[in-house]
């Protein structure tokens, strides 16, 4: 945290170097998660809407190139936090994306840096997987004009990337629940952001399938270079995947920093009410939840 | 070629064809059957193409009912069909509402109030055949301009799709209340007021067609260059909003266009019903569901199925002529059921 006000004025420049090369991020070793660039940076951010305050007082750091999971019990505001973030809240406070102010930025301008996936997407039916997928390509081009040849090969990258192009003339309707989570995948992938915001990217999927995408986006952020934010409610996961984990509870942040400093026993029975025990493991920690006794 | 362009191609000249053919035998067919090789080649006479030599020009009483009745009559049922159908297709797309149709928002109940009110009050030396259509024209704009106030009054946060269509509801019932009132207080003009509602071209004539023609235009430009705006909205507004698109604005500006050209279509037939309905489903169908594809398509589906429905009106019970808006829906609906039967198993 103390590194924020330096980060904040560097970030411009490194973050768009970052995403433009594509190839500074293999410099960047996931094990170091703290980079002094903030790729996202939240300060102050509160989100009332009538009467209810879902959110106050948010201070967070994301580090370009690093995953960062919002966790928290139901109603904590991780899927709010999230929403406020891509713009699609109002809030007090002050959203900064490589250093600009998100309020600042036009729609496109902000689509291009900044990709979201909400809990449950709206797939349209009939749509086709390649069609979806190219709906990503909307910042970079005038709603009047069709995709040009270098959005296809975007779009073609991105179907390869998570192994759709046997899919792609296929329509929505037809893809299983794992699929469809990969074509929306896709979708953000093909708007070639920096940031990226997965709400809960995991909560129609059985454990596999889970898994399975998880680590799909823990390659594309190393590949391509993406800094991910993404609230996960599943906590044994939360510890395995993300680098850093923010705990949100009641609208504020109760905790912030590595998995074994934020998923403690004692928080998670303080803020879930919850009876786990936590143990190291090779990646993150490991959370296994403890059955009441008697 | 992929297969979405291709498939989008073969649509537009399917329907495009299917358009051609309706007009050609709109004109054919009547009491006075003309030949379609004379059709053509009186046609090409007079836009200065008769070198082409096509076939035996039509005499000229032929010419007159071609060029004064049947022509003005089919073109401006390709005009209302059309225009119809695809701002039937937009207001799908706006509202992510398959059952959404053009008269959604208090177009229909606001155009029958104005002709009503016109034939009820207005004296006969201000001439009501040309009085109708404008008020109808305004009433369908006063309409959806309410409903439209009363929603973005209502709905300030969040999605304004749900609170724009009970506010469509709200004033629809509001205005047929009204419409209603006035109605039956006028007993006398009963006749005349239904055939109104009911939908009619049989007095289309080429000040119809003037008429409706610049907002027809003008609205079906508008709502062609939409379709990827509206392809972009299909994943939700949320999601439109993160990819750089305003949906509260595409939203404003499609249903402003959809509404000019359905309230210039109404002016000039009533309320034909249906159309704004089967037709978009029945392209999305059998051409994909891209607004890109379905926009176009059901602009040249929508005139083709209506100058059918024309023909069919004024061929099986000559010399009497059924109400348009009876045909659409009675050859529409079964023909809607049929083709829901056959394409569910293919595409659930």
């Amino acid at each position: 945290m103390n590194g924020r006000a330096s980060g904040a004025t560097a970030s411009g420049v490194k973050v768009s170097g970052v995403k433009v090369s594509g190839t500074t991020r293999t410099a960047v070793p996931a094990e170091v998660p703290v980079s002094e660039v903030a790729a996202l940076e939240v300060r102050g951010l509160g989100v009332r809407v009538g009467r209810a305050q879902l959110l106050s007082g948010v201070d967070l750091t994301v580090p370009a190139g690093s995953w960062t999971a919002v966790v928290g019990p139901n109603g904590a505001g991780k899927s709010t936090l999230l929403r406020a973030i891509a713009g699609l809240l109002g809030y007090q406070g002050q959203v900064l994306l490589g250093g600009r102010d998100a309020a600042s930025l036009r729609p496109r301008q902000r689509a291009a840096t900044l990709g979201y996936a909400p809990q449950v997407p709206t797939v349209p039916q009939a749509m086709s997987v390649a069609e979806y997928v190219t709906l990503g390509r909307t910042p970079y081009r005038s709603l009047l004009a069709g995709p040009r040849s270098d959005d296809r090969d975007v779009v073609t990258h991105a179907l390869d990337e998570l192994d759709l192009t046997p899919l792609a003339d296929r329509p929505l309707r037809t893809l299983s629940g794992g699929e469809r989570q990969r074509a929306v995948l896709a979708r953000a992938l093909a708007q070639q952001p920096s940031v990226l915001l997965l709400d809960e990217p995991t909560s129609a999927l059985d454990l596999g399938h889970a898994q399975n995408v998880l680590e799909l986006v823990d390659r594309l952020r190393w590949e391509q270079g993406l800094t991910v934010l993404s609230s996960l409610h599943d906590l044994v996961l939360a510890g395995q995947y993300a680098q850093r984990l923010v705990l949100l509870a009641g609208g504020r942040m109760v905790a912030e920093g590595g998995p074994a400093q934020v998923l403690t026993a004692q928080a998670l029975a303080t803020h879930y009410g919850a009876r786990a025990e936590v143990s190291p493991g090779p990646d993150g920690v490991r959370v296994h939840p403890v059955r009441r006794p008697g | 070629m992929d297969p979405v362009r291709r498939r989008r191609a073969v649509a537009l000249v399917v329907a495009a064809s299917l358009l051609l053919l309706a007009l050609l035998s709109g004109v054919s067919v009547g009491a006075v059957p003309l030949a379609p090789s004379g059709v053509l080649a009186t046609l090409l006479d007079a836009v200065g193409a008769g070198g082409l030599h096509l076939g035996h020009p039509l005499t000229q009483l032929q010419a007159g009912i071609l060029l004064d009745y049947r022509m003005p009559r089919v073109v401006l049922a390709a005009l209302v069909g059309g225009m119809l159908a695809v701002a039937g297709a937009s207001y799908q797309g706006v509202f992510r509402n398959p059952l959404a149709d053009p008269y959604l928002l208090g177009a229909a109940a606001g155009a029958g109030l104005g002709a009503t009110l016109v034939i009820d009050f207005a004296p006969a030396s201000l001439g009501r055949s040309g009085a109708i259509p404008l008020a109808a024209f305004a009433g369908a704009l006063t309409g959806v301009g309410l409903a439209y106030a009363l929603g973005s009054v209502a709905g300030r946060s969040g999605d304004g799709r749900a609170t724009l269509l009970l506010a469509g509801v709200a004033v629809a019932s509001f205005l047929t209340a009204m419409q209603t009132l006035v109605q039956q207080a006028h007993t006398d003009t009963l006749q005349q007021v239904y055939s109104w509602i009911l939908g009619q071209l049989g007095s289309g004539q080429w000040s119809d067609v003037r008429l409706m023609l610049p907002y027809a235009a003008a609205s079906a430009l508008v709502l062609l260059l939409s379709g990827r705006a509206l392809d972009v909205l299909a994943v939700g507004d949320d999601e439109a909003a993160t990819l750089g698109v305003r949906p509260g604005r595409v939203r404003f500006t499609v249903l402003l266009a959809a509404s000019l050209g359905t309230a210039s279509a109404v002016a000039v037939s009533g309320l034909i019903g249906f159309v704004g309905l089967v037709v978009p489903h029945l392209v999305r169908r059998l051409a994909g569901g891209s607004y890109r594809t379905v926009l176009p398509v059901s602009l040249l589906g929508g005139g083709a199925f209506l100058v059918l429905a024309d023909l069919v009106a004024r061929t099986v019970l000559a010399p009497a002529e059924l109400p348009i808006g009876v045909v659409t829906a009675f050859v529409g609906a079964p023909f809607f059921a049929a083709l829901l039967r056959v394409t569910g198993s293919a595409s659930s």
